[in-house]
């Protein structure tokens, strides 16, 4: 028995912070038989048992009606505590963690020893410098208050008697919340706020506007852009605010909620590791110390910290199976965060994203301004992803099933926000008033769309262009498209458009590839000027032409680097805070002492923020700005990866026969033999490739754009059309061939006619199912149309015209080529990891 | 920015700007792009996506608009408006000129 041990032999259980996680993961332990294992000390801070935090908004609101009765408030009064055996300490405050003697120190002088402790502290308001914040070192000027607590609530309740105005800082949740409770109290309301955003955690733009014009018309007074720099004190006493514009404004009250802190002090002094909030692993143990763990608005897992209360219920029942060892190896994955609120007396739920992400993702988007109402959802890959709603949320419950099972969802996705027609079940967008806005970006109501078809547009491209329906975000494309096709009868209308190679011009990619042979146009600006209606370029349209003349004109295409995407303009990929990332070449995966010496040493010249093992079988040296990529180049010395490129990528290998004991072909040298020729050879999207040297196929060769697969007697299987990326699609043999110079011709004839027939941005996932794996095989490996040869010479010639983009580019291609394009702007966003 | 002085910045030769493509200086302390489209002219944004931050002097560039190379989004070149949705706001428009061959560069409003 060690000496913590309590006396009647159970372990010591020892709570830090009494609040809403702290108290439910007490419950969460003892509905576990934690009371018989444990005994069980909790220190809260706050002179009471446990009460329910999110309450205190209508605690603030409802006493102005009638009183409150306090009971309700308390979640585990103080008889709980006693009822369970559990030693409450409410007022005290621990002040230190000795880990060693495992013991915490209250500030009462206490000191209690420990076997397990759960650190749950919460946070605090957060108040931000300014004049005229403090009355004292930790006093606040009278009239100034937090909204964190039931004593700021009861503070400010005290106060509000006789009061005129009340200035708000900070319009989020809880500052709407804090807006509306003195409201009730008969005061007038400012709400400040930074930017134009109310509630931005929550809500975009467009959502947020409509609650803003809610709320102004509840008569709360908003002041957005604007921030405050000092509060005004006479007498002692709060008397008005002042802006960054210099202009002031009387008030007798003031609330903060510019944010919350998370209470982190004690950790820190106890040496555990906190960045934002305390770091724990997926036990919800501190990732410094078995027996302490950590729960609440204080944890950070996986980099998130969460401030509402159900991923705190999360942590708190994991937390409770690993420390009773009811189940010892729960683990917890992180919360999606699906929030329903009352704002200000306005419905609000949110969830997941809240705006498209990718160009692919769908956006379906009502508002009704008058009724102050404004729905969103996105989808991904027939999934919610995202659902905001605003001053309606009847469709909360299905959409909230929905995101969290991430179930099928109704084909036509307008079901997702209204019944229609669920009586005559004849749902569709056909259904939906006149007046329902479709397009939110350049205004267009269903309305305008029945009214275009009817004056004679024929095809969804033509409704749009008439109107500018999605013709902004492009995310209302698929509603508009159902619209115009209701409206014109049913009758899908074929878009021309949908076969157009690049936007900007009317032409699929066999006649577009026809008029530039003819003409002879060999730069981006020829193609525009020659081909697209007057003349006009379109940025949406360079990558494609730029990657489509490379291709067409290996040796004498006019290169024009402003057709590029800056990462084909410095070889490099651009990363989030505008620096670049470098991957060089390492055939095969293949690498040497020598090779690596050098990029360990060159990750340390340059102080290379990231160094990184790629999903490809290669190296990455991340964060690298512009300025320094040639440097990196040279000092490397060695080929580009091309990991930019809308190009050929990687061969990934196993080792094969040269050390495998299971190995049948040497699928080290053909992958490496595959990189060395078809090396940065450019196309219509990446292709990536591997070898395996037997079926175990630990390169994972079905699920490349090209696999090679050895089998027994010294073939080579060769799978197209593998892809395990967004999409999952397991490959189609193309062919077996029976030796090393075959596998290399017929995998290079069959990228050429990738090359030259698949639409821009298709990877060959897309492309095989769309031509067909007989019809591919008759022309590759059969050559029943005589291509086979053209083809190979074409390939020849792309590999032939193959220089080193970063030894070409030594020297400027064009001036200030790798010059900074953030001049001043820290770079902050990126860590540093060592 | 009324009773902002306007300055006006003299850049060097337009020259350093490659045709179609836009480079990023420092006027005073703000960071600004200038772009140089094929279609002529040259237009001034202030250089930081209002999305995330993106490097817009890096973008694609047509004679309309620039295209930020973090994630697309579309800002015409004359008034900085966005024209690609999602709620993202426009980013500051400013005056660019080239007198004979030299760039200069305002932080106001171009008219028009
Ligand atoms: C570095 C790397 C991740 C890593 O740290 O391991 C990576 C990083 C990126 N991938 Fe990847 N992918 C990496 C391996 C993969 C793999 C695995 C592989 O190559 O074996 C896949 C699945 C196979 C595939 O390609 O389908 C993969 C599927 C994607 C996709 C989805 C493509 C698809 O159509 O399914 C994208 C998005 C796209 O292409 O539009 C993407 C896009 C990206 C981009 C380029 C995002 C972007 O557009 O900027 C990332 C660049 C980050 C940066 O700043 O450097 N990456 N990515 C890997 C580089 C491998 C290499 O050595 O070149
Ligand atoms: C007005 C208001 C409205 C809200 N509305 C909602 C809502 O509608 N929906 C929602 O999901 N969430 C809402 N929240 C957020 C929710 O209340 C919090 O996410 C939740 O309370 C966090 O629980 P916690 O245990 O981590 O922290 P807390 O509840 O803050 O508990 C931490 C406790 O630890 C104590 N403590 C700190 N340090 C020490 C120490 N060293 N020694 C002893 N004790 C210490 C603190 O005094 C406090 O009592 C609201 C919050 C507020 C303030
Ligand atoms: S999966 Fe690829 S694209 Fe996505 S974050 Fe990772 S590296 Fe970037
Ligand atoms: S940062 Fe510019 S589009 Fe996202």
């Amino acid at each position: 028995m060690t000496a913590a041990e309590a006396a009647d032999g159970r372990a010591r259980l020892v709570v830090v912070g009494n609040g809403m996680s702290g108290a439910r993961a007490l419950e969460e332990i003892l509905a576990r038989g934690g009371g018989e294992r444990f005994a069980i000390t909790v220190f809260g801070d706050e002179p009471y048992g446990n009460y329910n935090r999110i309450l205190l908004s209508e605690v603030l609101a409802n006493a102005a009606a009638e009183d409150t009765d306090d009971d309700e408030i308390f979640l585990n009064p103080r008889s709980w505590y006693d009822e369970n055996g559990i030693a409450l300490h409410a007022g005290v405050r621990v002040v230190r963690i000795d880990r060693h003697a495992k013991v915490v120190y209250g500030d009462d002088g206490s000191v209690t020893p420990y076997d397990t402790l759960i650190l749950a502290t919460g946070s605090r308001s957060f108040f931000p410098p300014m004049d005229g914040m403090w009355a004292g070192d930790t006093e606040l000027t009278p009239g100034v208050f937090g909204f964190r607590s039931l004593e700021d609530a009861t503070g400010m309740l005290r106060h509000v008697k006789g009061r005129h105005t009340a200035v708000v800082i900070g319009g989020g949740l809880l500052g709407l919340e804090a807006a509306a409770g003195l409201q009730a109290h008969g005061l007038a309301v400012h709400v400040v706020h930074p930017t134009e955003v109310l509630m931005n955690q929550q809500l975009e733009a467009e959502a947020s506007k409509v609650l803003r014009s809610k709320l102004e018309g509840m008569g709360m007074h908003m002041h957005l852009g604007v921030k405050t720099t000092e509060i005004l004190v006479e007498g002692g006493a709060v008397s008005g605010v002042r802006f960054t514009d210099d202009s002031t404004l009387a008030c007798d009250t003031v609330v903060v909620t510019a944010g919350i802190r998370p209470n982190i002090g004690l950790a820190m002094v106890s040496g555990l590791e906190t960045q934002r909030a305390i770091v724990v692993d997926d036990r919800m143990r501190s990732v410094d110390d078995d027996d302490i763990f950590v729960v609440g608005e204080c944890a950070q897992h996986r980099g998130e910290v969460y401030g509402v209360v159900g991923p705190l219920w999360e942590q708190a029942a994991v937390l409770a199976d690993v420390v009773t060892g009811a189940n010892p190896d729960a683990e917890y994955h992180g919360s999606r965060l699906a929030t329903k609120l009352k704002v200000a007396g306005v419905d609000v739920a949110q969830m997941g994203v809240k705006t498209p992400e990718r160009e692919s993702d769908e956006f379906v988007q009502f508002s009704e301004t008058g009724r102050g109402v404004y729905q969103t959802v996105v989808i991904r890959e027939g999934t919610l992803i995202g659902a905001t709603l605003v001053g309606d949320v009847s469709k909360v419950a299905a959409l909230t099933q929905a995101f969290d099972s991430r179930s099928a969802l109704p084909a036509e996705r307008v079901k997702l926000l209204f019944d229609l027609g669920s009586a005559e079940d004849a749902a569709s967008a056909a259904d939906l008033p006149d007046d329902t806005q479709i397009c939110h970006c350049n205004g267009v109501s269903k309305g305008d769309l029945v009214g275009c078809v009817h004056d004679g547009a024929e095809s969804v491209s033509a409704c749009m262009a008439a109107t500018r329906a999605g013709k902004g975000c492009g995310s209302c494309k698929g509603l508009v498209t159902e619209v115009v096709e209701a409206a014109s009868g049913g009758a899908g209308v074929a878009d021309p458009a949908d076969s157009y190679y690049v936007p900007a011009i009317p032409l699929d990619k066999p006649a577009l590839m026809a008029e530039i042979r003819s003409r002879g146009l060999k730069s981006v600006s020829a193609v525009f000027e020659a081909l697209a209606p007057e003349g006009r370029d379109h940025v949406g349209s360079k990558m494609g032409l730029t990657a489509l003349l490379r291709m067409m004109w290996p040796d004498d295409y006019v290169d024009e680097r402003d057709g590029r995407f800056i990462n084909d303009r410095v070889h490099a990929n651009i990363q989030r805070d505008g620096t670049f990332s470098v991957v060089p070449r390492m055939s095969g995966g293949v690498t040497s002492p020598d090779q690596l010496r050098r990029i360990a040493d060159v990750a340390e010249k340059h102080e290379i923020p990231m160094v990184k093992l790629t999903g490809g079988q290669r190296i990455d040296l991340l964060g690298v700005p512009k300025e320094k990529l040639r440097e990196v180049w040279a000092d490397l010395d060695m080929p580009s990866g091309w990991a930019y490129g809308k190009s050929f990528r990687t061969v990934k290998t196993c080792v094969g026969t040269d050390f495998c004991r299971f190995g049948l072909g040497d699928s080290t040298q053909l992958g490496i033999d595959l990189e060395e020729r078809y090396k940065g050879v450019e196309g219509p999207a990446k292709m990536k490739l591997a070898v395996s040297g037997c079926p175990r196929n630990c390169a994972e060769s079905m699920v490349k754009d090209v696999g090679l697969v050895a089998v027994e007697g010294g073939s080579w299987q060769i799978y197209v059309g593998g892809a395990a990326g967004a999409t999952i699609r397991k490959g189609d043999v193309l062919a077996t061939v029976d030796s090393h110079d075959e596998a290399l011709t017929l995998v290079g004839r069959f990228l050429q006619y990738y090359r030259e027939n698949a639409n821009w941005l298709e990877r060959t996932y897309d492309f095989v199912p769309r031509m067909g794996l007989d019809y591919l095989i008759g022309v590759v490996v059969d050559d029943v149309e005589g291509l086979a040869a053209g083809l190979d010479v074409r390939m020849q010639e792309a590999v032939d015209a193959y220089a080193d983009p970063w030894a070409a580019d030594q020297t400027e291609a064009t001036p200030g080529q790798f010059h900074d394009s953030l001049p001043l702007i820290p770079l902050s966003q990126v860590p540093v990891r060592s | 920015m009324s009773g902002r002085e306007t300055v006006s910045t003299r850049l060097g030769p337009v020259e350093q700007i490659p045709l179609g493509e836009g480079r990023a200086f420092l006027v005073g302390d703000e960071p600004v792009a200038v772009f140089r489209p094929r279609s002529g002219g040259l237009s001034a944004l202030r250089a930081v996506c209002p999305h995330r931050g993106g490097p817009l002097a890096d973008g694609l560039v047509d004679a309309e608009l620039v295209m930020c190379p973090l994630h697309n989004h579309q800002f015409r070149l004359r008034s900085g408006e966005c024209v690609s949705g999602g709620g993202v706001s426009g980013v500051a428009a400013y005056t660019a000129s080239d007198d004979d061959g030299e760039l200069v560069v305002s932080l106001v409003t171009p008219d028009g």
